[in-house]
């Protein structure tokens, strides 16, 4: 079993959440982990991504060479397409749909929408309505995380685990309220 | 698990974690990516001992020397920790140093003396280097400055590898009694792995130098402690031939090569490079390598890597440290490729990618870049007050159209960036108010200088006492968010205390002005601003609002 994943989105927009709960699920599966974060300057409001890669055998680079990514998880539909040169040829793009617009010459929405339905495997999912309209807005992330379980290789009771322990210091509302968040995501991929 | 403790670390939790399971009592440092982690690290480990809340400085100050706890308060500056942790090691304490590349620069003067004078309890300076500049001005590879000192260098591959050097750092140091340098590199210090976790050694008790007269850096002394250094090398020296952080693996073919061992390439690795070599050759290397984590550069390694192969490639991350060693002036048999050669590129980080380039290996076929993709550049928060200082500002140079505005190192140089393009000049820390003060001297007017309050403790109040000696006609605008911003919200070692500071050292008592950033006072500040540019003298404008990050935190946490 081996996964390289890359976790992308805005400054802000809570991917490293996503990052330490498959690391922690990883982790309890006795699986190797990897994970490259980006700290510093670009946290407000530029581009982020994480590598993320868990393996059963050692992992040697903490960066994921092009070409090789089994799974893009974005929170932005344009973040999604930076990194598509690392993107497998059979590789996943699960996506936020809704555009984050903090520059002025933001590309045509309309535009992103074709480029990453023309993968052979991708999903786009507005994460943000999903979780608004469940009352669980702050959970909008585990709505994509749950929309890429399918595509993961690891166990959902595992991730179940990860975040009750992650979230658990928060209280019995925030740990349900991911979780609801995670199958809603998970049902609307609908990944089989 | 087992018996073993295992953890998941970054880099810089692991050198923390390592640190304090090697028995420091302190820790010095001021804030930088990609070394903060670090010190928040043992603060936090600190403060869940005390019961204190997260990161906070009173928790910090409860936790002294004494009774096994480990000083973990900021800096005001790299100076100031080098020479604070150098006290602790003449006192007998183990202690560490922390920060960016460009803080060695800051510190430069104290760390180079301290191989003169040599230590007494362990020392260990941890210097993360940013090769690709993610978040610096330049990308200096700390490795020269090792070299330089005439001080062990270490730069780990792995978590596990930065963990176990520094119980091995600081037994290194107190048996050579010299500091020890170790180099991180971005990529290390923010990446996570597991690390399994050895005994925790206790803590020094308080014991004096030998010879305590070895500190003293009077020129005779100087002299014999220097002469000493240079013996020294060859100890430093064979210990890096015998390093167990440096490897020769055997090639996958060696069975089959018999006699006649000989291969076309060889590879001397450094650091983080290893990590990527591996990751070209998951079935073994086809060929001899030399990993390379504790310098100077093993002379004797290297010999024997080359009459192993024709050619040696360096891969390392930063600059051609080892390449240019190699190298030399006159030909040599062995062909060296590397930076200098062009196989890497002269700038910017290591990769899995540009490490395959140059060995010669196929690139990966991928998807093309996707040209709908722009830059998205990072920005002042929306709400953040330096954002209203700049508009102010903006508002009256216009009256100016020969004003310059010196900028400096923080989140405000971002106003360096459209809509602002506020600032001419962000250098380092500190140089904002020299460069304005420079400039007035050479007839510039309206002459400002735009500096946080984090950075005016760091490196700007020397400057402003130059000024105010010279009666330069400037303005300095501290822009104070009461707090370290950029780096994430760190104690400002000045907090409380700007005005006081700025008058004791001689701002005339009526050119100290105070604001609060908010839109609605906008015609306050520019009032402000216009009447301190028209004073012939030093003028120092603070606009005081918290950082609406640090604000956010504060409510989340109640
Ligand atoms: C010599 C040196 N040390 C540390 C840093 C890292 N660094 C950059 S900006 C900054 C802090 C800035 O704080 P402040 O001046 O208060 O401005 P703010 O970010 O809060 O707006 C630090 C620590 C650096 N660039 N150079």
């Amino acid at each position: 079993m081996k996964k390289d994943i890359i976790l992308c989105g805005v400054g802000g927009q809570g991917i490293l959440s996503i990052a330490t709960v498959i690391g922690e699920a990883a982790m309890a599966n006795g699986l190797h982990i990897k994970q490259a974060e980006v700290h510093g300057m670009s946290q407000r409001g530029g581009d982020v991504q994480s590598n993320l890669r868990i393996s059963d055998g050692p992992i040697n680079s903490d960066l994921i060479p092009e070409g090789k990514a089994d799974l893009i998880i974005s929170m932005e539909p344009m973040e999604a397409l930076r990194y598509l040169p690392f993107l497998g040829k059979d590789g996943w793009v699960i996506s936020s749909s809704v555009p984050f617009i903090n520059i002025p010459n933001y590309p045509d929405p309309e535009k992103l929408v074709q480029c990453i339905d023309s993968l052979p495997h991708s999903v786009l999912i507005d994460i943000d309505t999903i979780a608004k309209e469940n009352k669980i807005p702050r959970s909008a992330n585990m709505v994509l995380l749950g929309a890429s379980l399918d595509t993961l290789g690891i166990e959902y009771e595992k991730i179940k685990e990860a975040v009750t322990k992650i979230f658990g210091s928060k209280g019995e509302e925030v740990v349900a309220a991911n979780i609801m968040a995670m199958e809603l995501g998970r049902a609307k991929a609908n990944i089989k | 698990m087992g018996k073993v403790k295992k953890k998941l670390f970054l880099g810089d939790q692991a050198i923390a974690q390592g640190a304090i399971d090697a028995g420091i009592s302190g820790v010095y440092a001021y804030p930088g990516t990609p070394s903060t982690e670090i010190t928040e690290y043992i603060q936090d480990s600190q403060n869940a001992r005390s019961k204190g809340s997260a990161r906070s400085s009173e928790a910090a100050e409860n936790s002294g020397a004494e009774g096994g706890k480990i000083f973990c308060r900021w800096c005001t500056n790299e100076k100031t920790a080098m020479e604070a942790a150098l006290g602790s090691s003449f006192a007998g304490k183990r202690a560490l140093v922390c920060m960016k590349h460009v803080g060695l620069n800051v510190c430069a003067d104290a760390f180079v003396n301290s191989a003169v004078t040599g230590v007494n309890g362990g020392l260990v300076v941890l210097v993360a280097d940013d090769p690709s500049m993610h978040s610096s001005q330049n990308e200096q590879d700390s490795r020269f400055y090792g070299k330089f000192a005439l001080i062990p260098t270490l730069e780990p591959s792995t978590q596990q590898e930065a963990y176990d050097m520094m119980r091995y750092a600081f037994d290194f140091s107190e048996r050579l009694g010299e500091p020890v340098l170790i180099r991180l590199v971005t990529r290390l210090a923010h990446s996570r792995s597991v690390v399994e976790l050895s005994d925790r050694r206790g803590q020094n008790p308080l014991h004096y130098p030998k010879n305590p007269m070895d500190f003293v850096l009077l020129p005779a002394i100087a002299k014999r402690r220097y002469a000493t250094l240079c013996d020294l090398q060859a100890t430093i020296c064979e210990e890096a031939e015998h390093s167990g952080f440096n490897r020769m693996p055997d090639p996958v073919d060696m069975a089959q090569a018999g006699e006649n061992r000989h291969w076309e390439k060889g590879v001397i690795a450094c650091g983080i490079a290893f990590n990527y070599l591996s990751e070209a050759y998951p079935e073994g290397f086809p060929f001899p390598v030399l990993k390379l984590s504790q310098y100077p550069v093993p002379v004797h390694a290297v010999r024997r890597l080359a009459e192993l192969s024709d050619e040696i490639t360096v891969i390392e991350d930063g600059q051609p440290f080892v390449e240019e060693q190699l190298r030399g002036i006159l030909p040599i048999k062995t062909r060296i490729k590397g930076r200098l050669s062009g196989e890497l590129p002269r700038t910017g980080e290591l990769n899995p990618d540009n490490v395959r380039v140059a060995l010669g290996l196929k690139p990966a076929e991928i998807y093309d870049k996707c040209e709908l993709v722009v830059g998205r550049p990072p920005a002042l928060c929306q709400g953040c007050g330096h954002r209203d200082v700049y508009a102010a500002l903006n508002e009256v140079l216009k009256e100016y159209p020969n004003a310059k505005v010196f900028g400096d190192i923080g989140c405000y140089t971002l106003g360096a960036l459209p809509p602002y393009r506020a600032i001419s000049s962000c250098v380092d820390m500190g140089a904002s108010v020299t460069m304005a003060k420079g400039a007035a001297d050479a007839g510039q007017f309206p002459s400002v200088a735009v500096i946080g309050d984090s950075t005016f403790t760091h490196s700007g109040i020397t400057g402003l006492l130059d000024a105010v000696n010279s009666k330069s006609n400037i303005v300095i605008i501290i822009s104070d968010n009461l707090t370290t911003a950029m780096t994430g919200g760190q104690d400002s070692a000045g907090t409380g205390r700007l005005e006081s500071i700025c008058k004791g050292i001689g701002v005339e008592q009526e050119h100290v002005r105070v604001v609060v950033p908010l839109p609605k006072n906008m015609p306050e500040i520019t009032g402000i601003i216009r009447d301190e540019i028209n004073y012939k003298g030093v003028s120092v404008i603070i606009p005081r609002r918290e950082c609406i990050q640090t604000a956010k935190r504060k409510a989340k946490n109640k």
